[in-house]
């Protein structure tokens, strides 16, 4: 009996050991911020989002939808860093002027809440969220860039790995064929989102959006690949419950974030 | 002569640009002939004389303006009315609480031209003038632009410069009017900077401070120039009023049949003492240059500066770098003991060839803090050009705001230290520029398009109501085409936007949000009714319809996409 628990002590040493040298903080549980959706949560290296590092996020086809999508995951992400840290703020870089910041607020992402710096390209825009990270005094810091090659986002990674903040980058694409998660990057996870027929109601309206939420790349975890439902005013996710018997809850599981 | 209050009013409606920022001028000052300048006020709006007579006469029933005589109303049948109040036309006036009455301050022109007089009861003015636009005084605003001006006056004009009661200026043009092409020039330029501003000044040019007090408020005419030593025959026929003497005086005076200056020079002197005071013979002593008067200029202050000088000229970036540091750490300790912040800071660069070079950083906050600022200015470095080297640095507090003492932040009370957003905010300023820093906040406007501004990096933001929005925004909207929908308010089923069509699975709407006549007369009946709709691969989309489908003037039935939702 002794002698299983302490294997099961020497296992998590040993994981905690190759966190270490994969360069994913060492320390326990509270340098991830989970999605308190267990089944996501068990999927991800650590239990959650690493607070201290750069994550990407892309669209998964080339329409205006799928770039929504991204951009709403994105804002969600920032949002709960956000509200883990009691109401910290959170700079945006952007280099296009069509964000609207009303859908933004109710994925929780609130006016108050959020910094933006309009950048003239993807130089000036990694530049800007790097002196973000460095400031310190922030919760996450967003940005989109079409070009970011493994210098630049390993320049980004570390600085947020050193300074213990959370760097979320849109990579958009830079022609339509293109896959803006090909080339090669430092990022602790790469997700690829698009949107996905939402479920009918049964009422005459729309429901809940739904989105394919793809793990392309984690370090210390495998992919995977999920449907999600859209974050509500309180940037909580949801999973959509395959099961038709659940109408009294909203679909999936709701977890106060 | 209290219009000042009126034209700060209309100035500030009207949005005008705020005052050019003052640079320092500075000129030798004697001491002879003191020339006073007064501003006055001015009129606003057409005066009574240009507003039509023929809508006057309707709306009056009093004999101003001609046209009305006694019976001809009656002869219309229009009398059945009470005799009808003036109509205000736009006539302004302040007022402020004096005891436990309101009395107007100040009045227009055309406020003035309907017999209302500063000092009358507002209670009464209201019931005189119908529609009347009453303000409340704002004495000390007035007193604050007039300081500015004198400020400014004081830098640019002349070096003695000051404060004249509420409404004027006394500038001693000894020794500098020729720096502006004589007194009669300068006289107008300043009348023109006046009149740009949106104010009216009456100027009078006069060897006492007494008499050009008088000129200017009495004399009713934008510029007087007083011949030299002709102060006693110019003020002859002012009124008493014009020597600045107490109300008892003046009502005394008025008693005995004294009211004009003149009167009073003819007078010996001794009865008037024995009879009023001394009061009364110092004041016309002093406006006719007998007596001397104390003269109180405005003391411009400087803003805080260092000046480096090099013994060999410098040109390497890190060289001005460390110079650059070296002047923040003068400038902090003076910002210190007067406990100011620097909101914009420049630092001059003057090189061997004459030719200067300028950094400028704004600053979200007022700061003294040596670090940040030097960090700052080292990011501009790049910007400049040393040439063949730069032989001194100047640095220049350009915008200063009082900065107490600030408390330690500390963990005593268990929360943890408020970050400074203000440092990275001016980084990142001076990284992008101008502006390109900021935080969206709501507009009270149900057009998307209208419903989001930008405000400052640290201002406080409204929220939105809570109605479903897009993520990304289209503006202009695009038009969609080949699109099926039910009238008047069925959602599209089918559309084709960018060359591609979609088929609508399941929608929400209409949310109907009408125009904004108060902004645009087009848009008094517009109509948009909003949509979403999400097609088959789960796309959402935000589509709207000009119009309700019925009436044909609330919009043409076209249907447009704004937004995307995600």
């Amino acid at each position: 009996m002794s002698s299983a628990f302490s294997q099961a002590e020497r296992l998590d040493a040993l994981r905690g050991e190759i966190r270490r040298i994969e360069g994913i903080s060492p320390a326990g549980r509270a340098d991830f911020l989970p999605f308190g959706i267990a089944e996501i949560d068990d999927r991800l290296a650590g239990g959650g989002l690493a607070m201290r590092a750069l994550h990407e996020v892309a669209a998964a086809g080339p329409d205006m939808a799928s770039d929504a999508a991204a951009t709403l995951f994105q804002a969600a992400l920032a949002a709960r860093f956000a509200r883990a840290a009691g109401g910290g703020q959170v700079l945006w870089a952007v280099t296009r002027r069509d964000l609207f910041a009303p859908g933004l607020a109710q994925a929780g992402l609130t006016p108050d809440m959020v910094l933006y710096a309009e950048c003239r390209d993807d130089a000036e825009t990694l530049a800007v969220m790097e002196d973000g990270v460095r400031h310190g005094g922030l919760a996450a810091v967003l940005g989109e860039a079409k070009r970011a090659d493994m210098a630049a986002t390993r320049r980004l990674q570390l600085a947020a790995e050193s300074d213990g903040l959370p760097a979320l980058l849109l990579r958009r694409r830079r022609k339509a064929e293109d896959d803006p998660l090909a080339p090669p990057s430092a990022a602790v996870t790469r997700w690829r989102i698009g949107c996905a027929p939402s479920a009918p109601v049964p009422y005459d309206g729309l429901g809940r959006a739904r989105w394919r939420v793809e793990l392309v790349r984690q370090r210390g975890g495998p992919p995977h690949e999920w449907l999600m439902e859209a974050p509500d005013a309180e940037a909580r996710f949801a999973l959509f419950a395959a099961t038709a018997d659940r109408t009294d809850r909203p679909a999936g599981a709701w977890i106060a974030a | 002569m209290p219009q000042l209050p009126i034209e700060r009013i209309v100035r500030r409606e009207r949005g005008s640009r705020p005052d050019t920022s003052p640079r320092l001028a500075s000129a030798a000052t004697g001491g002879q002939r003191l020339r006073d300048q007064l501003n006055d006020l001015l009129a606003l709006g057409p005066s009574p004389e240009t507003a039509g007579p023929g809508e006057r006469i309707e709306d009056c029933s009093c004999p101003r303006g001609g046209g009305w005589r006694p019976g001809a109303r009656w002869a219309l049948g229009a009398s059945a009315q009470a005799p009808r109040l003036r109509e205000a036309e736009g006539a302004l006036v302040t007022y402020a609480r004096t005891g436990n009455r309101d009395l107007l301050t100040a009045a227009c022109r055309r406020a003035r031209a309907l017999g209302l007089a500063p000092g009358m009861p507002l209670a009464k003015a209201r019931v005189m003038v119908r529609g009347l636009d009453a303000r409340p005084a704002d004495g000390e605003g007035d007193a604050a632009w007039l300081a500015r001006l004198g400020l400014f006056a004081a830098r640019r004009w002349t070096p003695r410069a000051a404060i004249s009661g509420a409404d004027g200026l006394w500038l001693d043009l000894t020794g500098v009017d020729h720096l502006f092409g004589g007194e009669e020039q300068m006289c107008r330029r300043i009348l023109a900077f006046v009149r740009r501003l949106g104010f009216t000044a009456r100027i009078a040019v006069a060897g006492s401070l007494g008499a050009a007090h008088a000129l200017a408020r009495y004399g009713h005419k934008p510029l007087i120039h007083c011949r030299l030593h002709g102060e006693a025959d110019a003020l002859a026929p002012m009124p008493l009023a014009a020597l600045r003497l107490d109300a008892d005086v003046l009502g005394a005076a008025h008693r005995l049949g004294l009211e004009r200056i003149g009167d009073l020079i003819a007078k010996p002197r001794g009865p008037l003492q024995r009879r009023f005071g001394e009061t009364i013979l110092r004041r016309l002593d002093q406006a006719l240059g007998r007596a001397p008067e104390p003269f109180e200029p405005i003391v411009p202050e400087d803003p805080p500066a260092t000046l480096l000088g090099f013994l060999e000229p410098i040109a390497t970036a890190e060289a001005i770098g460390e110079a650059a540091g070296e002047a923040v750490r003068r400038l902090v300790p003076l910002l210190r003991e007067q406990g100011l912040g620097v909101r914009r800071l420049i630092l001059t660069c003057e090189r061997v060839d004459r030719d200067r070079q300028e950094i400028e950083i704004g600053l979200a906050r007022a700061t003294r803090d040596g670090a940040h600022l030097h960090a700052l200015l080292c990011a501009r470095i790049e910007t400049i050009e040393p040439g063949f080297g730069i032989e001194r640095l100047h640095l220049l507090a350009a915008r200063i705001e009082p900065l107490p003492p600030q408390p330690i932040e500390g963990e005593l009370a268990g929360e943890r230290p408020a970050s400074d957003l203000a440092m990275l905010v001016d980084q990142l300023t001076v990284r992008l520029g101008e502006r390109r820093v900021h935080r969206l906040s709501a507009l009270e406007s149900d057009l998307p398009e209208r419903s989001v501004h930008a405000v400052g990096p640290l201002a406080d933001v409204a929220h939105w109501p809570d109605w479903p929005r897009p993520v990304r925004l289209l503006h202009p909207p695009e038009p969609v085409d080949h699109v099926i929908a039910p009238l008047p308010d069925g959602a599209p089923a089918r559309f084709s936007w960018r060359g591609r069509s979609h088929r609508v699975r399941a929608a929400d709407g209409p949310e109907r949000v009408f125009g904004e006549w108060w902004r645009r007369r087009g848009e008094q009946a517009a109509i948009r009714d909003y949509f979403q709709v999400e097609d088959e691969a789960g796309a959402r989309f935000w589509l709207f319809r000009k119009g309700d489908g019925e009436d044909e003037a609330t919009g043409d039935l076209s249907w447009w996409l704004q937004g995307v939702f995600a």
